[in-house]
């Protein structure tokens, strides 16, 4: 049998506003417990909740990115319970009339190619506060702690239909919404403070199988890796659990990354009502078009314009432009390298991109670090290819180079002075250097002269040695025949 | 002049007696103590009293009428409801739940009335949490009526009303979620008036309904009560829901000559809801002697309907019980308030917590809210609530195209007997029959007084306007009241103490 994988995600983005949704106390993270907390969200009695413009706008912001409608008028709703987290006993966010519907993103399938996610909707709500169960020493055992700096905190949670059909295809969907919430500046996707998290809704069913399976809710995802594990395990747990006759029960299930698995949380059965109606203190948000047109004249170009602008004047190859658009930073570098390289040429543009996926993209990597803390300047980077491009060094010795100046050497023309990098393109002095291997390799030269292949290809490494890399490695070549033809 | 023959005084007149020296705001607040002294044992109308506190005020205010810097309201003594947040002082909304509660704020209102130099001397006793029409859930023991102390003064702002009728303050604020201004102004013989839904900010008033609450003033006629509005309206920003309109005087009208006939050009509606069975004779008596007071002022009546106002009952028993099950949801023992001394886990000290802070009237309607609220059930209760809303709203729009104010009773009846109808809530529940409309409407609504039963128990007068109407509204009262006396009438106890 074959089984179909169907997955959703709702994500909570975090929005980058100084102030919280509904009062003006802070949002920093990591401040002392509950002196970001104001009177608002302690929820003392009496108290009332302002809407925060600049959550409203970002929301804007992520609406028109990804092509959906804003909704003229929306409606913040009151979701009911109790927790000791939660200071009003009701969450405030929004139900049945949201502040985006529809949309889509763009993804890249590793099976499927360029597939759109479409997006069911974007609504604005506020976070809770946090319990602490430990960790409150020994005078508290027994007890626990609330911490109510994030409560109040905005967020816009984005629902995605169930559109994603591998764990793969749901990782390159949370990139890509990543991506763009850091892209139009509304998140700083900070997955370890918890700014940027998502559920999965995972299901499974046989190919050609019209309906859905039931789903099941997986929580706790807070790395890509995770949100993939945790894919793959569910869906294994399913189609075997099927597959062994029984039947899966529609519930939310805790993923634990430390033994990979995940575990039930709460049945349906358990599920609260939370008796959500129209809040009375906060009147309809209503959007007209005047803000709207506002908040799209301050976006940034979006990343599929400019992908699609990097194919089309830079010269790009589609995956080099989706590359250099894979980040906000990303394409910030590439752009300031290109700029700096001067005298925009297709070949340019191309050798650009291509540092940055390879090189760049692996000391980065291996040095853990994102791309603005990069010590690499595009400044830098452009005046080493500069050097490549006019010959003073080779490919190779810009490899060196390019080590060189991650290490903190300084700029490429100084390393190369330093070094002694500069490329030997003296006719005269190649010669030499070729008389005196092929006077000490008469073996290679025999076995070149019937008709070895091989034999010239170390003959070339043997002068390039002697030169510590530093021969035109072209010239050499030419050189090498015509002194063998001889 | 010695204070004591003001403390029947109109607010203008302390003003004017302030400003000329010849009372300080100290001997005012002196003798506003000294009244609560002698008069509260029996009234029961006070919650908490801070005597230094405000002695202390009256003199910063007498500091201010001496530096020339006064307002109109400068040194005036003032109670508010206990539902109004008072900044380092005890707030308890009546309740068990906020026994011991210290606000770290004032509400808007208290801060305007504080701003405009009044001298707080006490929050005044309530209905729990605001709920009920007799001011007998309170945990602080029931409100009795200065008329007849074995009868309620009505509520939830029975304190206030008791407070002022009883001559023991010049005013004091309330709160009208469903009548808790208009029905105890009614039942004791003072005035209150409603204003219009957003025209007071409800930041610091304890919510009990949210598109329902709304704060207003009480004092002993139509133009005290423009004076305080004046001070109480304003937009602020803190509220959602709270008005950005320019600033108007709503006394502005009152001072206007207009000869014998001063309401000429004013309709009056009569809706024939107001007028059938179900209105005590007397009351209803009471009602018609004022309508033909208005005709001989000139106003002209119109007789007109409003259909969908019968269903204001229940459909405010939908939609105030369910968002109070939600606003009092954070009363959870958590943060503040009383929490239970033991439990066995969060659960249970939920559980014990609310059973132990709130009384019968607040746990039932939390209990109604929370099932009109819930899956399955919210179409049919709330949503339809909503509905039938809109269409008593469509009701008063018609009527003001046809009229500027709609009279009739606040109550069916004058006050009745404590415990007699704690019992069965549906008969306290229809006491605000006549009121509710206009919380569910926002229209702005006043209460005066317009007569007495045989028993000597004060009938209230009810007009109600268009939205933001305040200052047509207080003008007919304040013309009525210049030809009738009934608001000047005081009940015995107020004459019998005096500081």
């Amino acid at each position: 049998m074959k089984w179909e994988v169907v997955v959703g995600l709702e994500t909570h983005a975090q929005l980058s506003t100084a102030s919280k949704i509904f009062s003006g106390a802070a949002t920093a993270f990591g401040a002392a417990p509950n002196t970001q907390a104001s009177a608002v969200d302690i929820a003392l009695p009496g108290v009332l909740p302002v809407l925060n413009k600049g959550a409203v706008e970002r929301a804007i912001r992520f609406g028109l990115a990804v092509g959906g409608t804003i909704n003229r008028r929306s409606v913040f709703a009151r979701k009911n319970y109790f927790y000791p987290d939660l200071p009003k006993g009701y969450q405030i966010s929004q139900y049945e009339i949201p502040v985006v519907q529809g949309g889509s993103i763009r993804i890249v399938s590793p099976t499927r190619g360029e597939i759109d996610v479409r997006l069911t909707r974007a609504h604005l709500e506020e976070d809770a506060g946090k319990s602490l169960h430990e960790g409150l020493g020994a005078e508290h055992r027994d007890m626990s702690g609330i911490d109510l700096n994030r409560a109040g905190t905005p967020l816009l949670e984005i629902v995605s239909e169930p559109d994603m059909r591998s764990a793969e295809e749901a990782g390159a969907y949370a990139r890509a919404l990543h991506a763009l919430v850091r892209w139009i500046g509304i998140c700083d996707g900070n997955m370890q403070e918890g700014s940027f998290r998502c559920d999965a809704n995972v299901s499974v069913r046989l190919q050609g199988e019209p309906t859905l399976g039931t789903r099941c809710e997986i929580k706790n995802l807070n790395s890509f890796r995770f949100l993939q594990q945790a894919i793959e395990y569910e869906v294994r747990r399913q189609v075997k659990l099927i597959e062994e006759g029984g039947a899966i029960a529609q519930e939310t299930r805790l993923y634990d990354a430390d033994r990979n698995e995940t575990r039930s949380m709460r049945t349906k059965e358990d599920a609260q009502d939370y008796r959500y109606f129209p809040d009375p203190d906060l009147p309809p948000l209503a959007i007209d078009d005047r803000w709207k047109e506002a908040v799209r004249a301050s976006m940034p170009e979006l990343p599929d314009v400019l992908c699609e602008r990097l194919i089309a004047q830079h010269g790009l190859a589609r995956e080099e432009a989706i590359a250099m658009t894979a980040s906000r930073e990303i394409a910030d570098y590439y752009v300031a390298a290109v700029d700096a390289l001067g005298r925009s040429s297709a070949e340019g543009n191309r050798l650009v991109a291509n540092w940055i996926r390879g090189d760049l993209a692996s000391a980065l990597h291996r040095a853990e670090l994102d791309v603005p803390a990069s010590p690499v300047s595009p400044a830098h980077l452009a005046r080493m290819l500069l050097r490549l491009r006019d010959g003073t060094i080779s490919g190779k010795i810009a490899k060196e180079v390019f080590d060189a100046m991650w290490a903190g050497e300084g700029d490429a023309d100084a390393i190369i002075e330093k070094r002694g990098l500069r490329q030997i393109s003296d006719a005269a002095a190649i010669g030499k250097i070729v008389d005196e291997v092929l006077a000490a390799n008469a073996a290679s030269v025999a076995e070149y002269k019937a008709g070895k292949q091989k034999a010239f290809n170390s003959l070339v490494g043997k002068v390039m040695a002697a030169t510590q890399g530093k021969a035109n490695p072209a010239q050499v070549n030419a050189i090498l025949i015509q002194k063998l033809g001889a | 002049m010695s204070p004591e023959p003001l403390f029947a005084a109109s607010l203008a007149e302390l003003a004017r007696e302030l400003g000329a020296k010849r009372v300080s705001s100290v001997e005012l607040t002196r003798g506003a103590l000294a009244r609560i002294e002698a008069l509260d044992p029996s009234l029961n109308a006070f919650v908490t009293v801070d005597p230094e506190r405000a002695l202390a005020e009256a003199r910063t205010a007498d500091a201010r009428i001496a530096a020339g810097s006064a307002g109109p309201l400068t040194g005036i003594p003032v109670a508010h409801k206990d539902v109004l947040m008072t900044a380092g002082l005890r707030t308890t909304c009546g309740s068990r739940m906020l026994e011991n509660f210290v606000a770290p704020y004032s509400a808007f209102v208290v801060e305007r009335l504080a701003a405009a130099g009044m001298v707080l001397v006490g929050k005044t006793n309530m209905d729990e949490f605001a709920m009920g029409s007799s001011s007998e859930t309170s945990h602080f023991g029931p409100v009795k009526n200065p008329w007849d102390l074995a009868y309620v003064p009505g509520g939830s702002s029975g304190g206030s009303a008791a407070a002022v009728a009883a001559r023991i303050v010049p005013a004091a604020t309330g709160t009208d979620t469903g009548g808790s201004i208009r029905q105890p102004a009614a039942l004791t013989g003072a005035c209150g008036l409603k204003p219009t839904y957003g025209l007071c900010s409800r930041y610091g008033l304890v919510a009990f309904a949210s598109s329902l609450d709304h704060p207003g003033p009480f004092a002993r006629s139509a133009s005290d009560c423009a004076l305080l509005l004046n001070a109480m309206a304003g937009h602020d920003a803190r509220d959602s829901t709270s008005v950005a309109r320019e600033p108007e005087d709503y006394a502005r009208l009152l001072a206007e000559a207009r000869g014998a006939r001063p309401l000429s050009g004013v309709r009056i509606g009569l809706p024939r809801e107001y007028f059938g069975a179900g209105v005590d004779a007397e009351v209803a008596a009471a009602i018609d002697a004022a309508v033909a007071e208005l005709r001989r002022l000139g106003a002209a009546t119109v007789e007109l309907g409003l259909p969908a106002v019968k269903h204001s009952v229940p459909v405010y028993y939908v939609i105030a019980p369910a968002e109070a099950s939600s606003n009092l949801s954070r009363f959870d023992g958590v943060r503040y308030g009383h929490r239970a001394a033991s439990y066995a886990d969060l659960a249970d000290m939920y559980r014990k917590t609310r059973a132990e802070g709130f009384g019968a009237e607040v746990k039932r309607r939390i209990l109604v809210g929370t099932y009109v609220l819930s899956h399955g059930y919210y179409d049919a209760y709330y949503l339809k609530a909503q509905q039938v809303r809109r269409l008593i709203a469509d009701d008063f729009v018609r009527a003001f195209g046809q009229c500027d104010l709609v009279l009739g009773p606040v109550a069916p009846t004058a006050a009745f007997e404590l415990g007699t109808k704690t019992s069965d809530p549906v008969q306290m529940y229809l006491n605000d029959i006549f009121t509710i409309a206009a919380n569910l409407t926002g229209i702005p609504a006043l209460s005066i007084p317009c007569g007495f039963t045989r028993g000597g128990l004060p009938i209230g007068l009810h007009l109600q306007a268009d939205h933001f109407d305040e200052a047509r509204l207080l003008d007919v009262a304040h013309r009525y009241q210049q030809a009738t006396d009934w608001h000047t009438r005081m009940p015995e106890i107020a004459q019998r103490s005096r500081a």
